[in-house]
């Protein structure tokens, strides 16, 4: 086979980081290539330099055995270059055929006229040749996710990309539209396109992937047949250390009740009812996971939980006391520790010091302050303490929470929680966006927490840690909670037909 | 006087004022559906009153002080794209710097050109009259009055928002302004250079502002006067909010703003016995009630006002 991309040597200096460092990199016609790594290893950058969005320090570019200069996009894109980034590149009040004909767009009246019509049959085309589905006149803020990447993938088809490189093209799925995405991926090369998949998602790489090229800080450590490998080893290739990919749980008797929820009503922001008649306890000692595909009453759940959503209805108790109307500030008193879901809008002040940020919620409290008044060399000294307690990879406390990498920003805010040492730990998607050796410190912790007989609510859509963690599954589905397993009679695919909002039919053999 | 004649005298009056409403406005539709606010609409338009009364006083022609009010309302505005656009600097600041510069660079001018301060002499051939060729209208029963009322701005800035329509929702052109203006990175992803449509959107804006401001000078009082702009960028401003940043929506703001304003001038004329100061703050009051009240939820561009940086890092 013919390689149609080949990098060599390839290296892209930043003021102060070396991003990739000589690395060689190629496709081949007809296959999937996955670029495996961590966080910040310096995939994207390989990607962007590919695609023209940065200019490379040194290396030379072949495409299709012919040097080439990639100075931007626009010349990626004659080069049958296209790449789906990782936030999606569409205008959301465009319809989905602009979307894609923008920038290419076909015109009548000597280029003073768009024709429309043109536009939508030339996407309705593409769309069914690679039976991607899409109705070309939807506005693109009325679709959903997945629509929304088949559009992408249908805007760089519709250039004419013979290469198409996708980057985390599964961080926002869920598991039906991961299926339905790897189907279109290999389709997509039985008529002969090349794929590059950037991730960091070992189940899905053994899946999808016919080629791996793993990079590590910039270098590339191998490059190997996805038949010859498994996730196992992947993962200790990607972070160089041997990881845990499985956690592991001692059996364990569940404690007294501390959380307990009954009938409980809650609203969304646009007055629906989003909580409809919700019940269940968490006991101490015990991991409650709540599964369900995003957007089914989860945030509204947890913001009731944390007193930061009125409760219409219904009643939470928590260590025997009604907090059904309490204020956050009260309910963190008695000892409720809250990783968010939006770690950068929620979890933590991204223009704060680490140091500051790791107080937040006991600033008031000595002996960080008195009288009202700060007291920094406490707040430096703790700051300091936790980063070593935790393994924050940070250059000091006094570094801006914005400037960390997704799993370092979230261990801030496990410490903070921690330190408090909370009864009840409510942990929404405490792994999204996090890398493999992230997700096995975060995953360490919540187990920690049931071995020291807390309560534990993992709020999560992966199945998988889901299924590795918990020790009874609630499932949650339009708001209601449609069932609660335990650990032991799960399966994936019975939570995913619960998930669906199907019922759980007895006899039914798993297939 | 007839009731007729009052209704078509008002309405007349409420057109003429809403004319360098509408142009200024339709200016800042382009800008702002780029990505760029434009608050220096102000001050390009005491620019363009200026030129437009300096050129028609130099050469004789009306025309080439239009042209020239146009010409000074781009290159006020360049001032504006170099801040926003290439130094990435605060749009609100870049434009409030070219208000304070317009307003005090006039003054200077006019005591450097014409030795005296306040206003310059009328200049002749205003284009303060119904156009020739159009008399015909005039002759239209009943609406005849309205036309004769009217100057060849007021024809210019209501075909200028039939052509911003059309050049912003049915050209590619106008399919990759609003795209910059809502995702600019999208927008560069598929090979739209962003600086160029800012570029091109805010030199856009300072021409229709410049020619806003030749309407009031050698369109209105046939004369430049210091402070004669008096708030009415950022009433166009306001307007084109109002409007949702719709060229159609922008200009019916502005005719709902002339007319206020028209009614407040027939009610000092016929002598309503109330306090000037309080008639005169009608049109804003009646603004700020819209806006609040009829309006709802105004969606500007995604990115209206953000500074563009280019994909290197």
């Amino acid at each position: 086979m013919s390689n149609v991309i080949e990098m060599k040597e390839i290296t892209k200096i930043f003021p102060g980081v070396v991003a990739n460092d000589k690395v060689n990199f190629s496709l081949e016609k007809g296959e999937i290539h996955v670029l495996l790594g961590e966080n910040g290893a310096g995939k994207t950058t390989l990607m962007n330099i590919l695609y023209g969005l940065y200019q490379p320090t040194s290396g030379e570019i072949f495409v299709n055995g012919e040097k080439s200069a990639i100075k931007s996009p626009t010349t990626a894109i004659k080069l049958g270059i296209g790449m789906v980034h990782q936030h999606f590149m569409l205008v959301q009040p465009f319809t989905i055929a602009e979307n894609i004909v923008l920038g290419n767009e076909p015109a009548k009246a000597g280029g003073l006229r768009i024709d429309m019509k043109t536009a939508v049959d030339n996407v309705q085309k593409i769309s069914d040749e690679f039976g991607l589905a899409v109705d070309p006149n939807i506005k693109i803020q009325d679709i959903s996710v997945g629509m929304q990447q088949r559009v992408e993938i249908l805007k760089a088809l519709y250039r004419g990309a013979e290469v198409l490189i996708l980057d985390e093209p599964t961080a926002v799925l869920t598991p039906q539209e991961i299926d339905e995405l790897g189907d279109i991926l290999k389709n997509l090369t039985k008529e002969g396109k090349s794929i590059i998949l950037i991730t960091h998602k070992l189940k899905e790489v053994m899946s999808m992937s016919d080629r791996i090229t793993v990079i590590r800080r910039g270098v590339v450590v191998e490059t190997l047949k996805t038949s010859d490998t498994d996730a196992d080893s992947l993962a200790e290739l990607m972070v160089g250390r041997k990881v845990k990919l499985t956690s592991d749980r001692t059996e364990k008797q569940a404690g007294s009740v501390i959380l307990s929820v009954k009938n409980l009503k809650v609203k969304d922001s646009r007055k629906l009812d989003a909580i409809k008649d919700v019940s269940f306890e968490v006991k101490a000692g015990e991991i409650l996971a709540i599964a369900g595909v995003d957007g089914n009453g989860q945030r509204e759940l947890v913001e009731a939980l944390n007193g930061l959503r009125k409760i219409e209805s219904g009643e939470v108790m928590i260590s025997g006391i009604d907090t059904t109307h309490f204020h956050t500030k009260d309910i963190n008193e008695i000892g409720v520790g809250h990783i968010p879901e939006d770690r950068q809008k929620r979890g933590l002040v991204m223009d704060y010091t680490l140091a500051e940020n790791m107080i937040l919620g006991y600033h008031k409290k000595e002996p960080f302050s008195k009288n009202g008044i700060m007291n920094y060399p406490e707040v430096h000294k703790h700051g300091k303490k936790l980063i070593a307690e935790f393994d924050i990879r940070t250059p000091s406390e006094n570094v801006l929470a914005k400037s960390l990498s997704g799993g370092n920003q979230q261990k801030v805010i496990i410490a903070r929680e921690f330190y408090i040492d909370p009864q009840l730990l409510i942990a929404a998607q405490p792994t999204r966006g996090l890398d493999v050796g992230s997700i096995e410190f975060v995953h360490k912790r919540l187990l920690e927490q049931r071995e020291n007989n807390k309560a534990v609510l993992l709020i999560s859509l992966e199945l998988d840690e889901v299924l590795g963690l918990a020790d009874r599954i609630a499932v949650i589905y339009q708001g209601k909670i449609v069932g609660v397993l335990d650990a032991k009679d799960a399966t994936e695919r019975k939570l995913g037909i619960m998930m669906a909002g199907g019922q759980l039919e007895e006899g039914v053999k798993p297939s | 006087m007839a009731e007729g004649a009052i209704i078509i005298a008002v309405l007349a009056s409420a057109i003429r004022l809403a004319t360098p409403l509408i142009l200024a406005a339709l200016g800042g539709v382009f800008s702002e559906r780029s990505g760029v606010v434009n608050i220096g609409l102000e001050g390009i338009m005491i620019i363009g009153a200026f030129s437009a009364v300096l050129f028609t006083h130099i050469t004789g022609n009306p025309w080439l002080g239009v042209v020239a009010a146009m010409i000074f309302g781009m290159l006020t505005a360049s001032i504006l794209a170099v801040l926003a656009i290439n130094l990435r600097g605060n749009q609100i600041i870049a434009g409030v710097a070219i208000n304070l510069l317009a307003l005090s660079l006039s003054a200077f001018l006019l005591e450097l050109i014409w030795k005296r301060s306040g206003a310059t002499p009328s200049v002749p051939h205003a284009l303060t009259t119904n156009p020739k060729g159009l008399e015909f209208l005039e002759k239209i029963p009943v609406l005849g009055d309205l036309f004769s009322k009217f100057t060849p701005f007021v024809y210019i800035a209501f075909i200028l928002v039939g052509v911003t329509y059309y050049v912003l929702f049915k050209t590619p052109l106008g399919l990759r302004i609003r795209a910059v203006g809502e995702h600019p990175r999208a927008a560069e992803t598929v090979g739209i250079s962003v600086y160029k449509i800012r570029w091109l959107c805010v030199l856009i804006s300072g021409l229709l502002a410049g020619l806003a401001g030749a309407s009031l000078s050698i369109g209105t009082i046939s004369l430049f006067r210091e402070g004669m702009i008096a708030g009415q960028g950022f009433i166009a401003l306001a307007a084109m909010i109002f409007g949702k940043w719709h060229p159609v929506g922008a200009m019916f703001a502005c005719l709902f703003f002339g007319l206020t304003s028209a009614i407040q001038i027939l009610a000092q004329t016929i002598g309503i016995d109330w306090a000037p100061e309080f008639l005169l703050m009608i049109p804003y009051v009646a603004t700020i009630v819209a806006l609040v009240g009829v309006v709802g939820k105004a969606v500007a561009p995604a990115s209206d006002g953000l500074p563009y940086e280019k994909g290197e890092k």
